[in-house]
């Protein structure tokens, strides 16, 4: 049997069935791990013993006949931006290279409790900052399906993990298209959630107000209930939602009739390639063809996004990023205490330019400077306050479309994975493949990734699938209908 | 010439919460470094902030005090700047809609002249902990306890006019935050702290001049002496026709000065932004209403009720009102002289002169609050009691009230206990004071020749002979009487 292969709820069921152990289950994975996971470099950090001995101690219970919980006993890898306890959090940088944090974010305090198996940290763009995983100060990270392309990101780890079979499933963070760029180009099932359904307390901090973790699956069930487990109010994260969580596996309903699917005319557009334009189009006939009902709608304010969101995030990491100086923990320069340079800089702000200098990577850099910039005095009005009204505007956009359509169908990335080194000179082509990501992001909303087919070259497409704020049981019966009717998932890459 | 200073201030005021603005790490003074803190305060990566109800209440109520108006969605901004006791390297404070604004506070200047001082605006923010410089320069460390801890910033509007001013403002200003127990306002432990903005015209004019702001001013007396010799440093510029720029300057505590820290070309650019991890606040007329109810009386407002209704003196009066404890203790003895020993001349003079007098005396030399003693409302009133009835005089009264704040004894107890009461017994005082005349004839040969104080030492040796007992007048009576027939 190849345990690999199988997704969450498949395993699941053979531990319920005592057909198979934890403990079989996680060693496996490891093995695979250690024989093909340097070809792809999908995770910064192992955490091996402390993931055999939780999987034992899921095995005891099972013997015991406990009830288990749908992820007891299940290994599942983790974006190296979540904070977990003993475990180093390096966010992909240089600055956290040392970092092991004292506390566990909120979503791991529930895997832990659901008894998931952490297996280890995964590779990513440096503190999110990125579309491709190259930005990593622990080396680039590959594309399971062809390891010269980029896996996408910035949680290109996570990605990766899930479509290598190194993981059933992973959680990820998305401020800009983050699971869902990287799920299309990896040919998995990637989910962010409405801000506000996941708490973000343990999520270090990219773009506070867009930030939001989610899960990478090889199925929409297992989304499903990954997210019946992560979702709900947290009263340490005030900008969580006290809003009920329903049952989401009840949403898991193969039928697409009387689904009002809204396409935007401005998501099809110069620039998207010919393969994935038709790869949608063809989707949505799949829909069609369902029983669901599709309109055209309009989202005017679409061009403008990715200028708004290239301020506000930027600002906002800014500050957020302030706090990496090298005083109270992380990375702190070698050459520190040279004191004055030129007469005017003290001895601590050299130590912190060195270190700040040093620490980071040079995409992580420029942000800081475009945000620093942006809500300089003199500016802020201008730009911040500016992005803030287009935001707006973009929000109202959804707002009018979803009078008329249950959800929204569009590409997620407007190519299949690129070449590494391809975009990484720059800047803002790589800005420009998360186009159709974006605008979900600053209007809040959840969104799904979907694999819906594949380029010429075998690379994934997938199909982004956006919901109305805390709707995802909608987007879950779109995609498990999608699902059902299509093979697309069940395709894997070739990695031995 | 004549000049004029025109004065702002800032103050920050730490609020008395158990816990910190943003995490629930304690707030208490004095702990050993970096006790009290946790992955919030630490600023961690990914750590989040939830408001302080407690702080929020707070605010309420110093703006309620302040005769505010309230934002009813107030929002958080991030105020950017490094320093090693700012983990963050931010501090979350307002900036664009501060907690209330457009206040003003009433001063009662010299002469009973009345004064209103605006309020530009009041916001909560949190504060940031503290550096300490090793002596040998090798090294700085952090200690994070104080950070977080929520702090209320009230800034003026640039509406005092002299150091007088200022302090009357200041002492105003503290009794409120005191009063209403927002803060608890102990300078030597930094839970108040000011900043001064002045600038100095031509009296007469109306515009403002390019403003000096003064940091780091952590007592009463240096806002006060910081002032006077900014005041006398721009008159004297002003005099020599010279510019005075708008800057920032620091108290130099050795040379007595103060000196520039920053020109305004240097001023920090903060780059506020709202805070996006926290969720505007709204404040709802019913959380304000609840609140107004339940605040206390305001001191200035008390005191002029204590001063009109119970004619109570100026010294008096601000002794009882220094602290809500005490003058609560003074009300409380006059509702039991009323209830508990009617017609027996409980005035409200008596109950003043005693609390500003005699137990104020032993708060002060034994250095304690009011409510670290065992005295209660019920045994002043029947120490009082006791004096104007005649039972004991008023010496015995002073010397037996150590006992009473100190044991929690019942004066009446004590009296019975010791056999204090009074002696009004002519017969018996008469017989005292011959024996004493009889032992004492070289100090009436004194007094005859005309040395007064020898008459006083005669009442000593009387009031001695009878243990204090006996009733002075009585004693002064008899002993005149005696000595004139002598």
């Amino acid at each position: 049997m190849e345990l690999h292969k199988s997704t969450a709820h498949e395993l699941h069921n053979l531990l319920v069935e005592k057909k198979i152990s934890s403990l079989e289950i996680t060693t496996s994975i490891y093995e695979r791990i250690e024989k093909l996971d340097k070809k792809i470099n999908s995770y910064i950090t192992l955490t091996k013993e402390s993931a055999l001995q939780k999987a034992k101690g899921v095995d005891k219970k099972i013997s015991k006949g406990e009830e288990i919980s749908s992820l007891s006993g299940i290994p599942i890898a983790i974006k190296d931006i979540i904070s977990t306890k003993e475990i180093r959090t390096t966010c992909g940088s240089k600055i956290l290279s040392n970092y092991i944090p004292i506390y566990d974010a909120t979503v791991i305090e529930k895997l832990k409790k659901a008894d998931a198996v952490i297996l280890g940290k995964t590779n990513m763009d440096e503190f999110a900052m990125g579309s491709s995983t190259e930005n990593s100060a622990y080396g680039v990270c590959r594309n399971p399906w062809n390891i010269s392309t980029i896996p996408g990101g910035s949680s290109g780890g996570s990605a990766a993990c899930v479509a290598a079979d190194f993981a059933p499933l992973s959680l990820g963070s998305d401020t800009g298209g983050s699971i869902r760029q990287p799920a299309s180009m990896c040919g998995v099932v990637g989910l962010k959630p409405t801000y506000g359904r996941v708490s973000r307390y343990g999520l270090v901090a990219f773009a506070s107000s867009l930030d939001q973790i989610g899960s990478f699956t090889k199925d929409v069930r297992d989304t499903a209930i990954i997210l019946n487990i992560i979702a709900g109010h947290d009263s340490m994260d005030s900008t969580s939602v006290p809003e009920d969580v329903p049952n989401y596996t009840k949403h898991l309903i193969n039928n697409a009739k009387n689904l009002k699917i809204g396409v935007p005319k401005e998501y099809f557009i110069k620039g998207t390639s010919k393969e994935v334009e038709k790869t949608i189009l063809n989707s949505i006939e799949t829909f069609k063809k369902l029983g669901a009902e599709i309109l055209e709608i309009s989202l005017p304010h679409t061009e403008y996004a990715v200028a708004a969101y290239y301020i506000i995030a930027p600002a906002e990491a800014s500050s957020n990023l302030a706090r990496y100086d090298g005083v109270h923990y992380g990375y702190r320069t070698k050459d520190e205490g040279r004191g004055a340079r030129d007469g005017d800089i003290s001895a601590i702000v050299d130590m912190y330019e060195r270190t700040r200098d040093e620490g980071f990577g040079d995409e992580v850099k420029r942000r800081i400077m475009l945000g620093t910039y942006a809500l300089s005095s003199g500016y802020y009005e201008a730009y911040y306050l500016k992005a803030l009204k287009v935001r707006t505007l973009i929000k109202n956009d959804f707002d009018e479309a979803f009078k008329k359509c249950d959800v929204i169908i569009t590409p997620v990335s407007p190519t299949p994975a690129f070449k590494i080194g391809e975009k990484i000179s720059d800047p803002l082509q790589m800005y420009l493949s998360d186009i159709f990501t974006i605008p979900v992001n600053l209007a809040g909303l959840p969104a799904i990734s979907l694999p819906c087919g594949f380029s010429s070259e075998g690379l994934p497409i997938g199909l982004q699938i956006i919901g109305k704020p805390f709707d995802e049981g909608k987007i879950l019966q779109a995609s498990y209908t999608f699902e059902q009717n299509t093979e697309y998932h069940l395709k894997k890459p070739k990695l031995n | 010439m004549e000049y004029e200073p025109v004065i702002g201030l800032e103050i920050h005021a730490e609020l008395a919460t158990k816990t910190k603005l943003f995490c629930s790490c304690s707030t208490k003074f004095g702990a050993s470094p970096n006790s009290q803190v946790c992955p919030i305060c630490m600023g961690l990566p990914g750590v989040l902030p939830v408001v302080n109800e407690k702080a929020v209440e707070h605010m309420i109520i110093t703006a309620l005090a302040l005769n505010c108006t309230i934002t009813r969605q107030t929002k958080f901004d991030r105020k950017n700047y490094y320093y090693p006791d700012l983990p963050k390297n931010y501090q979350i404070s307002q900036q664009y809609f501060p907690f209330a604004k457009d206040g003003f506070l009433e001063i009662k200047l010299l002469g009973d002249e009345k004064k209103k001082i605006g309020i530009g605006n009041i916001h909560l923010e949190e504060d940031a902990g503290k550096n300490i410089h090793l002596e040998n320069g090798k090294a700085s460390l952090v200690d994070l306890n104080r950070t977080g801890i929520p702090l209320v910033e009230i800034v003026t509007k640039p509406d005092l006019r002299s150091p007088e001013e200022v302090e009357i403002f200041m002492d105003t200003l503290r009794d409120i935050l005191l009063y209403t127990e927002v803060s608890d306002c102990k300078m030597e432990e930094g839970s108040l702290r000011f900043e001064a903005n002045i600038s100095v015209r031509e009296k007469g004019q109306t515009h403002l001049p390019p403003r000096v702001e003064i940091k780091n001013l952590n007592s009463f007396k240096i806002v006060l002496l910081a002032i006077k010799h900014e005041i006398e440093r721009q008159t004297k510029m002003l005099e020599k026709k010279e510019k005075v720029l708008q800057e920032t300057r620091l108290w130099d505590e050795e040379k007595q000065i103060t000196r520039l820290m920053r020109s305004k070309e240097e001023a920090h650019d903060y780059r506020y932004f709202p805070e996006p991890d926290l969720p505007p606040l709204f404040i709802s007329e019913e959380e304000i209403e609840k609140i107004k109810k339940e605040m206390p009386e305001l001191p200035n407002v008390r005191k002029e009720r204590f001063i009109t209704k119970y004619r109570m003196n100026e010294y008096d009066s601000r002794i009882i009102l220094s602290d809500k404890e005490t003058a609560d203790f003074f009300e409380e003895c006059l509702k039991l002289g009323e209830n508990v020993y009617p017609g027996t001349s409980i005035f409200s003079k008596d109950i003043a002169n005693w609390i500003a007098g005699p137990v104020t005396r032993y708060l002060n030399e034994h250095n304690t609050p009011l409510s670290k003693t065992q005295i209660t409302p019920q045994y002043l009133v029947e120490l009082i009691s006791l004096v104007n009835k005649g039972l004991i005089n008023q010496n015995t009264a002073k010397n037996i009230l150590p006992e009473i704040l100190e044991k929690g004894k019942a004066p009446q107890e004590i009296v019975k206990e010791k056999g204090l009461i009074q002696v009004t017994d002519e017969e018996e005082i008469s017989q005292a004071v011959d024996k004493i005349l009889k032992e004492n004839q070289q100090v009436i040969d004194d007094f005859k020749k005309g040395k007064t104080n020898a008459f006083s030492f005669l009442v000593g040796q009387v009031m001695k002979s009878t243990k204090g007992k006996a009733n002075p007048q009585t004693v002064n009576k008899l002993l005149k009487q005696k000595l004139e027939i002598l």
